[in-house]
């Protein structure tokens, strides 16, 4: 699969001690496993399993998921700010494909 | 042939009929059979802790109209310092062919146990919001989702 489109939306900005909402989208099918093909054929699962959110390379946030994860996982969640640095967001995919994205915040 | 048409509608109708009974009949044993098998999962997530009422809340469209991207959002109320903060977060749909959704897991440092993302649910079910405190309580909400159209695939 080629890399998929992501879209991350995190502040540039915050004060010490605020917490901000980080919100992303990935394109990705998210292939169930329960679906069948126009010959009958199961299509086998392909979905993101696991979503990890890093601080300053420090694990904050993270997640596991399972097929009942609409197409293109959206995902909204928080994060308290005490220093600036940089936050990465990792999705890994059944197939061992980790796509990352990061942003840079900066203390207001 | 004039005969033909209410003698199709009467046999029209008794197929309807038994089709409706046999529906009837099978969704009990159905419904039993996801909730034990939610539960089980439960179990298992919650290392055999009875889930409690409070503190979890789940926010869900009543009416689904496409199963395929249902939006929810988890919240727990709890401070998040070090001391006293949510573990983790597992989404449970009792009537999907697999129950687990997703789970979420904490650390202090998110500041406040919110999440949103949108779930897949095959049929009209309830879902179920199962919070684990870093003191190992555990807090239950759930709520129940009509779906017009499942989001299984075919």
């Amino acid at each position: 699969m080629a890399a998929p489109s992501i879209k991350i939306k995190v502040p540039a900005t915050a004060s010490k001690g605020e917490i901000i909402e980080i919100k992303s989208t990935i394109a990705h099918d998210m292939e169930s496993g329960q679906r069948k093909d126009k010959s009958g054929n199961a299509i086998p699962r392909q979905i993101i399993n696991r979503f990890v959110c890093t601080y300053n390379g420090k694990e904050m946030f993270t997640s596991d998921w399972h097929p009942a994860i609409s197409a293109n996982p959206y995902l909204a969640f928080f994060l308290k700010v005490e220093e600036a640095g940089t936050v990465e967001l990792s999705w890994q995919d059944d197939d061992g494909a980790v796509y990352k994205r990061s942003a840079e915040i900066k203390l207001a | 042939m004039k005969n033909a048409t209410p003698l199709l509608s009467r046999r029209g109708l008794l197929i309807g009929a038994g089709i409706a009974a046999a529906a009837i009949a099978a969704r009990p044993r159905l419904t039993q059979a996801a909730v034990t098998e939610a539960d089980r999962l439960i179990e298992t997530l919650t290392g055999g802790v009875t889930p409690q009422a409070g503190k979890v809340s789940i926010k869900l469209p009543q009416i689904a109209e496409n199963g395929n991207t249902v939006p929810f959002t988890v919240s727990v109320d709890s401070p998040m310092t070090d001391k006293d903060f949510v573990k983790a977060v597992h989404v449970v749909a009792e009537g999907n062919p697999a129950p687990g959704v997703a789970s979420f897991n904490f650390t202090p440092a998110a500041g406040k146990a919110e999440v949103a993302m949108r779930m897949r649910l095959a049929k009209t079910q309830n879902v179920r919001a199962i919070a684990v405190m870093s003191d190992g309580s555990v807090y239950q909400a759930e709520q129940e989702v009509k779906v017009t159209i499942g989001g299984c695939g075919g």
